[in-house]
């Protein structure tokens, strides 16, 4: 790929990442920089690569280190995310009977 | 020739960047789904299948060799990812993410360590846009693997979490760090035949400048310090796909790298001062030998006469702060909350962006005790809802409440945006001591007329005053 190219794709990603972050609400902030720490975990791909072609025995023992790093980042991120979001929690179970009666009515007053 | 399989990947199929476009959509999409609470964890879910798809597509290629190597790094990468994952409690959160965002860092090191040794060992130069990206790389990864781990310790407390500072560490930092600038342009200039001795010492000396660069930022900083690495391990990570011409690498790195400044930015914002003071002022360790303190009177109460303001108050705000963590106290918290609403009485959460050790740690830890996230209400919200509240209970919170920020213009903390609990009728504050909070200055509104002390555990106290409010 030409370098031209990626810097174009850098400098556009660099813009989306602003705009997609910048409308998470302050209570979401752990778990949002756990799972952006989880996706940065894709650098495991760039030790797939250079695994490839290692042929000695220190490229060898560097690749699976990497691998093994970018693995825990990327299993250890997601998961921690998804346990810390599982607990977050509307309040439905109260106010749920009211969301009810609320979706019923207008349906009531079709029929 | 050993030059070959990578000149293949770069020229892979359109099936394999196809595959790469969807997996980067699937992140940004995740990452977008986490801005609401109701689709946020769907959004990790997202996020995590392009991660699958990205990283089996890679696996298919025909240029990766060394399967069993690749299986052993999966396998053990796995199993310590799971283990930690689910035996980790949620006030060791913050140490966690900075273990995995430091290990991502190194990931990224190593990765252009190997990417060097496997350039200079095919016997020519290599070429400056794949020179420049590996020792980015290369500098930023291992200041991120060291600053992290620096993080975890002190988050742990393994090392003090006062910050540490060393004679001329300031001066002795700058010294470093351009040696290390000046070090990747002799590599650069010399890119003919890069001197590997050289190359160890730029990676050598990032490792010290990530340890010397974390130590001494203090405990209460650490939301800032977090946020900044895990923007340098995506942008290690981005550099390392100019370096590989991966595009997924690239935009996934970006994005970190983006989200991550933003998240800093907001960080230092919420505590009025700069980067560049976060970083070096080494807050806390003057200001905590200065100021002696006068005696002063304070107000103490009891479980029982706190039960009495709440139970007959009818709105209550918490502030909480890291003294909750520390005591495991947010369970405990949720039941006096519950045996209130149960009262009828109105309770709301104020989360102060700062507060605990990492961003929003505190909303992590209500919403492990149940607490519904609507009640978990920012700061701009609901200081403006304080002249109406009856009591505000402050809950192991100190420098983020105090009003020296707002009326004392030569205080440490001046300007810095506070949970104006100085509004509320009435103040409850539930501490062990007197002793001063991070900054290491007193807080005025420990001796304001309004304010009750209730010298307690976090979680003792909240017991107790739960219990006395069943009594009513």
């Amino acid at each position: 790929m030409d370098l031209i190219i990626e810097i174009t794709i850098f400098v556009l990603a660099a813009f989306v990442g602003f705009e997609v972050i910048s409308k998470v609400p302050t209570t979401l902030h752990t778990p949002l920089m756990s799972q952006t720490n989880a996706v940065h975990g894709i650098i495991m791909l760039g030790g797939l690569i250079v695994i490839g072609a290692a042929d000695d025995v220190l490229l060898k023992v560097i690749g699976t280190i990497a691998i093994a790093f970018g693995t825990i980042n990327i299993v250890g991120g997601f998961l921690v995310t998804d346990r810390m979001l599982g607990m977050f929690r509307g309040r439905d179970r109260k106010p749920k009977p009211e969301a009810e009666t609320e979706s019923v009515t207008p349906s009531e007053a079709g029929q | 020739m050993i030059q070959a399989p990578l000149l293949a990947l770069s020229q892979s199929s359109d099936f394999v960047i196809a595959c790469y476009i969807l997996a980067f959509s699937l992140f940004i999409l995740g990452i977008r789904q986490g801005t609401h609470p109701r689709t946020a964890r769907r959004g990790n879910l997202i996020a995590a299948a392009g991660m699958v798809i990205a990283v089996a597509i890679t696996l298919s290629l025909d240029v990766i060799g060394n399967g069993a190597l690749i299986l052993i790094g999966i396998l053990l990468g796995t199993a310590v990812g799971v283990i930690a994952s689910y035996r980790v409690q949620m006030t060791a959160m913050p140490q966690m993410v900075a273990l995995y965002n430091g290990v991502g860092g190194g990931a990224a090191a190593l990765i252009a360590w190997s990417e060097f040794l496997h350039e200079t060992d095919a016997g020519h130069g290599i070429p400056l846009d794949i020179f420049i990206p590996i020792l980015f790389s290369t500098v930023i990864g291992s200041v991120s693997f060291w600053g992290s781990n620096i993080a975890f310790g002190k988050l742990q407390e393994i090392l003090p979490s006062r910050p540490i500072l060393l004679p001329f560490q300031h001066i002795f930092n700058g010294l470093l760090l351009a040696a290390i600038l000046a070090g990747c342009i002799v590599l650069g200039i010399d890119n003919d035949s890069p001197s590997e001795g050289l190359y160890i010492a730029v990676l050598i000396g990032a490792a010290v400048l990530g340890n010397l660069f974390v130590l001494p930022i203090g405990g209460a900083d650490m939301p800032v310090v977090i946020s900044l690495l895990n923007a340098f391990t995506g942008l290690a990570a981005a550099a390392a796909g100019f370096a590989l011409d991966n595009v997924v690498l690239i935009v996934a790195g970006t994005l970190v790298g983006s989200s991550g400044t933003i998240l800093t930015l907001e960080m230092s914002r919420a505590m009025n001062r700069s980067i560049a003071n976060l970083l070096f002022s080494g807050f806390g360790a003057v200001s905590a030998a200065a100021g002696e303190r006068e005696e002063r009177p304070v107000t103490s109460i009891g479980p029982e006469d706190a039960a009495i303001k709440l139970g007959y108050a009818d709105s209550v705000v918490f502030v909480p702060g890291y003294g909750m963590a520390v005591a495991q106290a947010q369970h405990a918290v949720k039941e006096l909350a519950d045996e209130l609403q149960k009262r009828g009485v109105d309770v709301n959460f104020a989360i102060h962006p700062v507060a605990g050790r990492m961003p929003g740690h505190m909303n992590v830890l209500l919403a492990e005790a149940d607490v519904p996230y609507e009640q978990l209400r920012e700061m701009e919200e609901i200081n403006p809802e304080m002249p109406r509240t009856d009591v505000a209970v402050v809950i192991g919170a100190n420098d983020v409440t105090n009003p020296a920020a707002k009326d004392d213009p030569d205080s440490p903390i001046a300007g810095m945006p506070i949970i104006e609990v100085d509004e509320a009728h009435q103040v409850i504050v539930i501490k062990r001591s007197l002793s001063p909070g991070f900054a290491g200055i007193d807080n005025d509104l420990f001796y304001h007329e309004k304010t009750s002390m209730l010298f307690s555990d976090a979680k003792a106290a909240a017991q107790d005053i739960a219990a006395e409010v069943q009594e009513l």
